[in-house]
C-alpha cells in the first residue's frame, strides 16, 4: 500500500499525533469527516499559498483558525528565490543592474538606483553624476512610485472583491508603463540607470509625451478617489484593520506607508536627501489611524506629490551628457538604432574600427573586464514605494561585487504580519496584506 | 617582488582584516603567465582603523558608547575592536562576546538612540583566519538622524554570534537569512531555520566556497560555459 493510499484511508478517522486527532483534508471532503468529540476544540489550520490568488504574490501562509478568527499565522517565503546576490557577484559592476531590476519587480527603477548610487559612493564620484542624469533618475523613481502604488491599490482591492479599483488602477498604470517604454525600451525590467549615469539618454519625443500624460494620470487618481474614500463597503473592510503602531513599526523595523500610517513623517526623501530630493517641493502625507485605510489614504497622496516632482523634473531638465565624462567608467557608446536594427554608434564604430586601435582595446576591456572599484563597503538607502530599501555592498577593490546585500522592505514589512493580523478575522488577513503591499520577488531576491 | 618590500602591503598589515591575495597583474587566475608579471604578490585589505578624535558625530557615538561601556564595568577596549571611518560612513567592529550588550546600549542610551535595526547580512572572508564570518548590522537613530554599521566576526570553526532578536526583533528573519545563507549559528534566536532556501537543502550559498552552479549555453553552435567556468580578469 503506498503512503497515498495509507491518507485516504485514515481521512474519515483521521491520525493520532502529539497534537491529539489530526485530519487532513485537500477540499471537498470535509463531509467525510466525523465530528470532533463533544468538549474537544475544532482547531483548523489552513495552508494559504503560495499559488493563491489573494496572497499577493507566492506568499504561503500557515493560518491556524479557531471558527473564523486567525488565532496563529507564520508567514513562509523563498519560493521566489533567485540567488541574485550569489549570481552579482560573478558579473562586472554594469552587470549587476541587469539582475538586480528584477528583484522588486514593480519597482525596477528604485532597485537600479539604489545599486548604482551605492556602487557611485564606493568609486566616490557621487558628485559628479551629471545633473541631467539625477533628474531623469528622479522622474523615473517617481512615475514608478505612481505605477507601484496603482498596482498595490489595484490588487488591494482586487483581493478584497472590488474589481472596479482594479479597472481604474491598471487603466492609469498602462499610461505609465508606455512611458517607461519609450524611454527604455521596455515596460519592465529595464537596466536603464548605470553607475557613473544611464543607459542613454531620453529620445527627442519624451519630454513632450511625459507632460502630455500628467493631467490624464492626475485625472484618473480622481476616478479611483472618487470610487473608495468614503466608501462605505471599503472603509468597512479596510478601517481599524491590520493595525501597527509606532513602538511596533519601530520594533519589526516596519517602513515606507505603514510607518507613516501612524503619524510619522519618516520618509529618506526627506530624512536622508539623495539625488538632489532636497531640492524639489513636495509634502510627506501621513494619518494617524495606522490601519490599512490609512495606508491607503497615503499611498493616493503619496501618488499627487510624486506627480509635483515629476513636473518639477519636467521643468529642470537641460540638455547635457547623461553619463559621467569619466572614460574609464563610462561605456564609450552613444546607443542609436543601426539600419541593422541593433544598436551601436556609427560614429564610434567608425573610430574603433577605422582610426583608433587603443580605443577600440579601451572599449573591449571595459566591456568584458569591467571598471575596478575600490576596496570598502558602504550602506546606500532610498525611499522605495514600500520603504527603505538599503544596499550593502562590499568590494574588494577588484571588477565584480564581492557581495551585494539588498535589505528589500518587502521582506521586513512581511514579518509584521503575525503582529497585525493574530486575533482577527480571516477576511481582514487579506486586507492587511494588501495594506503592507509585499512584493515577492523583493522577499525573495 | 616579494611580499616583505612591496609598498603595497601597510606596515601593521597583521592588523588589517585580508580580503584577498593576488598574484600577477592581470587577473588570470590558474593560467600559465608568461608576462613577467607573474611573481607579484598582492594583500588586498579592507580600510585601515581611524584614529581619534573621529569627524563630526562619529566621536560623539564612539565616546557615548565607551562611556556607557564603562558604566557597566567593561572595558571599551574588549569590546570594540576597530573603529573605522571609510566614505563618510562609521563602522564599529565589537567582539561577539559582548555584542548583545552593545547593543542594548547602542538602542537605549539617550545619546546613541539607534532605535531601529535595517537588518543583518552576512559577509564570507575566507583569508581572514579565525574571523572568516562576518555579521553587518546597519542600525539608524531616528532622534538624531544618524545611521552606523555594526560588524563582529566568527570563525569558521565555531560559528556562533548571540543572537539580537531580543533587542531588535526586525532582525528575526535577517538572522535567518544569514543562518540560510552563511551558516552563522545565532545562539538565542527563538526559531533559526532556513528561510530563503529549502529546509533540506545542504551547505550554505553566500559563502565564497560554495559555486554558483549553472549549466552551459549553447548558442549558434558555440558552447558557452557557465557563468562560474567562464575566463575572468577580476582583479
Amino acid at each position: 500500500m503506498t503512503s497515498e493510499n495509507l491518507l485516504f484511508e485514515n481521512l474519515s478517522e483521521g491520525q493520532e499525533t502529539s497534537q491529539g486527532r489530526v485530519y487532513t483534508l485537500s477540499g471537498g471532503d470535509w463531509d467525510q469527516v466525523k465530528a470532533a468529540p463533544e468538549g474537544e476544540s475544532e482547531r483548523v489550520v489552513v495552508n494559504m499559498g503560495p499559488q493563491h490568488p489573494s496572497t499577493h504574490g507566492v506568499l504561503r501562509l500557515i493560518v491556524e483558525l479557531e471558527g473564523e478568527t486567525v488565532t496563529e499565522v507564520r508567514p513562509a517565503i523563498g519560493y521566489l528565490h533567485t540567488g541574485i546576490e550569489k549570481n552579482l557577484e560573478f558579473r562586472t559592476w554594469t552587470q549587476g543592474v541587469t539582475f538586480v531590476t528584477r528583484m522588486d519587480y514593480l519597482s525596477s527603477f528604485y532597485n537600479e538606483t539604489a545599486y548604482c548610487l551605492a556602487v557611485e559612493k564606493l568609486l566616490g564620484i557621487t558628485n559628479d553624476i551629471p545633473e541631467r542624469a539625477t533628474v531623469i533618475r528622479v522622474m523615473l523613481m517617481e512615475l514608478n512610485r505612481i505605477s507601484s502604488h496603482l498596482v498595490a491599490l489595484g490588487t488591494g482591492g482586487l483581493e478584497l472583491g472590488a474589481l472596479t479599483a482594479m479597472f481604474l488602477a491598471f487603466r492609469e498604470r498602462e499610461i505609465i508603463l508606455d512611458l517607461y517604454e519609450l524611454v527604455t525600451g521596455l515596460r519592465m525590467n529595464h537596466a536603464y540607470i548605470r553607475p557613473g549615469g544611464l543607459g542613454q539618454d531620453l529620445p527627442h519625443d519624451a519630454i513632450a509625451k511625459i507632460r502630455e500624460a500628467i493631467p490624464r494620470i492626475r485625472n484618473g487618481f480622481k476616478d479611483t478617489e472618487n470610487l473608495l474614500v468614503g466608501n462605505s463597503i471599503w472603509m468597512a473592510r479596510t478601517k481599524d484593520v491590520g493595525v501597527l503602531d509606532l513602538d511596533a513599526c519601530l520594533a519589526l523595523g516596519v517602513t515606507g506607508p505603514t510607518l507613516r500610517s501612524t503619524g510619522f513623517a519618516w520618509d529618506l526623501r526627506k530624512t536622508n536627501p539623495y539625488c538632489g530630493y532636497e531640492t524639489y517641493d513636495f509634502e510627506i502625507p501621513t494619518v494617524e489611524s495606522a490601519d490599512a485605510y490609512g495606508r491607503f489614504l497615503i499611498r493616493l497622496a503619496e501618488m499627487e506629490q510624486s506627480l509635483r516632482i515629476v513636473e518639477q523634473c519636467l521643468d529642470r531638465l537641460e540638455p547635457g551628457p547623461v553619463m559621467i565624462a569619466d572614460k574609464k567608467i563610462a561605456w564609450p557608446a552613444q546607443l542609436a538604432i543601426g539600419g541593422d536594427g541593433m544598436g551601436n554608434s556609427l560614429e564610434h564604430i567608425k573610430q574603433i574600427m577605422g582610426t583608433s586601435m587603443e580605443s577600440l582595446i579601451h572599449h573591449f576591456k571595459l566591456v568584458t573586464e569591467g571598471f575596478e572599484v575600490p576596496v570598502g563597503q558602504v550602506y546606500q538607502a532610498v525611499e522605495s514605494p514600500r520603504g527603505e530599501l538599503g544596499v550593502h555592498m562590499v568590494s574588494d577593490g577588484g571588477t565584480r561585487p564581492y557581495r551585494v546585500h539588498f535589505r528589500d522592505p518587502s521582506f521586513t514589512n512581511l514579518q509584521s504580519i503575525p503582529a497585525i493580523c493574530e486575533g482577527g478575522q480571516i477576511a481582514d488577513l487579506v486586507a492587511a496584506i494588501a495594506s503592507i503591499d509585499p512584493v515577492m520577488g523583493g522577499v525573495d531576491r | 617582488m616579494s611580499e616583505t618590500n612591496n609598498p603595497l602591503v601597510p606596515q601593521n598589515s597583521t592588523e588589517l582584516p585580508l580580503v584577498d591575495v593576488r598574484e600577477g597583474s592581470f587577473g588570470v587566475r590558474g593560467a600559465g603567465d608568461t608576462s613577467g608579471f607573474g611573481g607579484l604578490i598582492r594583500r588586498i585589505y579592507l580600510p585601515p582603523a581611524a584614529t581619534r578624535p573621529l569627524p563630526g558625530w562619529f566621536e560623539d557615538v564612539v565616546a557615548s558608547l565607551e562611556q556607557a561601556l564603562a558604566a557597566k564595568d567593561l572595558k571599551p577596549t574588549d569590546v570594540i575592536e576597530r573603529v573605522i571611518v571609510d566614505r563618510n560612513e562609521l563602522t564599529i567592529n565589537i567582539n561577539r562576546n559582548h555584542l548583545l550588550i552593545s547593543m542594548q546600549l547602542l538602542r537605549d542610551e539617550p545619546r546613541l538612540r539607534f532605535e531601529m535595526s535595517t537588518g543583518v547580512n552576512g559577509v564570507h572572508y575566507p583569508h581572514q583566519t579565525d574571523a572568516e564570518l562576518h555579521a553587518v548590522y546597519h542600525l539608524r537613530s531616528m532622534t538624531h538622524n544618524r545611521q552606523i554599521r555594526v560588524e563582529t566576526t566568527a570563525p569558521d570553526v565555531d560559528p556562533h554570534i548571540p543572537s539580537t532578536v531580543v533587542i531588535y526583533p526586525t532582525n528575526n528573519w535577517h538572522e535567518r537569512e544569514t543562518y540560510d545563507f552563511f551558516g552563522i549559528i545565532f545562539d538565542g534566536h527563538p526559531a533559526l531555520t532556513r528561510i530563503e532556501m529549502p529546509d533540506d537543502w545542504v551547505g550554505h550559498p553566500q559563502r565564497k566556497d560554495y559555486p554558483l552552479g549553472g549549466v552551459p549555453v549553447e548558442y549558434k553552435g558555440a558552447t558557452i560555459p557557465a557563468p562560474d567556468e567562464r575566463r575572468m580578469y577580476s582583479k
